[in-house]
């Protein structure tokens, strides 16, 4: 199978071909969405985070942020600091300009203050819109499609359901050769023996294990109970009992293929096949993580509904509770119908068809419903 | 006929409820092709849980075929099963945190 997609220089596929505006720190924000406003085909990536980060977590924000720039669905970037924030802006910039990418940097403070940056950017990002949209779509083969997984707003239709689904669409590409990853750490609590039952190598089931230890010990340091905030009091109203539960319906939608890799937020895999990207539960930074490693087409299962997206990746929203379906039909993209469980493979292979679909450039309701511009970045902190 | 209720694996010793379900329903489910048939003590919501079978305080709630957490009481057929009656056992800083006091 096959789909139409954008070729860059770095030999990856995208499915969009969005000009990115990045704020490094959110005292560049409102900057960003100006010049975002002002330029149709660009879209920002609207954060509240970038200053007062503890080494490793300055580390880990360097990283993402590059790495989300990197995504293959943007063709070129606009990066904007305020000038004493500590994310290395120069360094982010050298590593998209080496990958062939275009891209530009603007420092509110040197180029003195946000009027004259907009201005500034706003120009920049006005041709690379125009360049950008030179480039066309070619047919591909689908295994240059990198799928990510998310679930949010969780219930028991969840693990019963949507989950299923998405992990079956998850093995077709998998078994075509292609990329896929799914996160949420926090999420994996009680099941992670199954999935490193399924690694390639026993030292990648046992970082499974400790990656997930590592995850559950920031509780039990705190000395708090996860319950109430992981299940959430939607997930408990939802049926949803324990982390236990949650999580052996949440790994489903990572399928049944093997585990290749697991790596740290933000970071990207380095082979082909199944992977596992760090990160908490909390749905946007975890979007973040997914479209950093590189995911082009992302599903997001979700029992209560939830119209969040994220920037640069269409998110494809998947339930498998018939009344949220009636309720949120504006933001819900496909439908799960349970009373069809005993043929999960094959609405497995109707999402994957929807998948292509919006991998050629069928637009998803999140997309066009504009919630596609606000996300986060992780942080364990503290912030100082 | 619309199914009411789902088993996941055979190990299981709960259901779940697609459907809301009364208190005093009858609820026939197939586990592993098998008939069984409980009736209900308590209603049920849509996506909850209900026992199967007599769990004892302190023992293993499996669905999917895994432990998802242990009875915090004793639980009869056709109870509903939830955080009323169910403690997870991972995540709980609370309890080790009591532990070291």
């Amino acid at each position: 199978m096959s789909f139409w997609g954008y070729p860059r220089p770095d030999g990856l596929v995208g499915t969009r071909n969005h000009v990115a505006i990045v704020p490094t720190v959110v005292c560049a924000t409102a900057t960003a969405r100006q010049v975002s406003d002002n330029v149709r085909g660009s879209v920002p990536f609207l954060h509240q985070q970038g200053c007062a980060l503890t080494p490793s977590d300055l580390e880990m924000a360097n990283r993402t942020l590059t790495n989300l720039a990197l995504n293959p669905n943007i063709a070129s970037v606009v990066l904007i600091s305020l000038g004493c924030d500590p994310i290395d802006i120069d360094g982010i910039a050298e590593k998209i300009a080496a990958s062939g990418k275009p891209v530009e940097k603007f420092v509110i403070q040197e180029v003195g203050g946000t009027i004259a940056t907009t201005e500034k950017a706003t120009r920049v990002a006005r041709q690379m819109v125009s360049d950008a949209s030179r480039i066309n779509r070619e047919q591909f083969d689908d295994s240059k499609l990198m799928f990510g997984a998310e679930c949010g707003g969780s219930d028991t239709t969840s693990g019963l359901g949507a989950n299923p689904a998405i992990g079956a669409a998850f093995d077709i590409l998998v078994k075509q050769g292609g990329r896929a990853v799914f996160s949420e750490t926090t999420e994996f609590i009680g099941a992670e023996h199954l999935l490193a039952r399924r690694a390639v190598t026993p030292e990648v089931g046992q970082q499974i294990i400790d990656f997930v230890r590592r995850y559950e010990e920031r509780f039990l340091e705190k000395g708090v109970d996860m319950r109430g905030t992981n299940p959430t009091k939607g997930n408990i109203q939802g049926g949803l009992t324990t982390i236990e539960e949650k999580s052996l319906g949440a790994i489903s939608k990572g399928g049944t293929e093997p585990i290749e890799e697991i790596y740290e937020y933000g970071e990207r895999p380095t082979r082909a096949g199944l992977s596992i990207a760090d990160g908490p539960g909390f749905d946007a930074p975890s979007l973040t993580a997914m479209a950093a490693a590189g995911a082009t087409v992302m599903f997001f299962s979700t029992g209560r509904g939830t119209p969040l997206g994220t920037p640069f990746v269409p998110v494809i929203k998947v339930t498998a509770n018939g009344p949220s379906y009636e309720k949120m039909k504006d933001n819900i993209d496909f439908y799960v119908d349970l009373t069809r469980k005993e043929h999960i493979a094959e609405i497995g292979a109707e999402l994957y068809a929807e998948a292509l679909q919006v991998a050629s450039g069928r637009q998803t309701k999140s997309e066009i419903l504009g919630q596609d511009r606000d996300n986060g970045l992780f942080l364990v902190g503290p912030l100082a | 006929m619309e199914r009411k209720a789902i088993v996941l694996n055979s190990k299981d010793n709960v259901a779940t409820a697609l459907t809301d379900l009364s208190a005093g329903d009858t609820i026939e489910l197939a586990v592993d092709d098998k008939p069984v048939s409980v009736k209900l003590l308590n209603p049920v919501q849509f996506g909850h849980k209900f026992s199967l079978i007599d769990i004892k305080a302190g023992s293993p709630i499996l669905k999917y075929g895994e432990v998802i957490g242990e009875a915090s009481m004793d639980i009869t057929p056709g109870e509903h099963v939830h955080v009323h009656n169910v403690a997870s056992t991972r995540g709980r800083g609370d309890v080790t945190a009591g532990a070291r006091k």
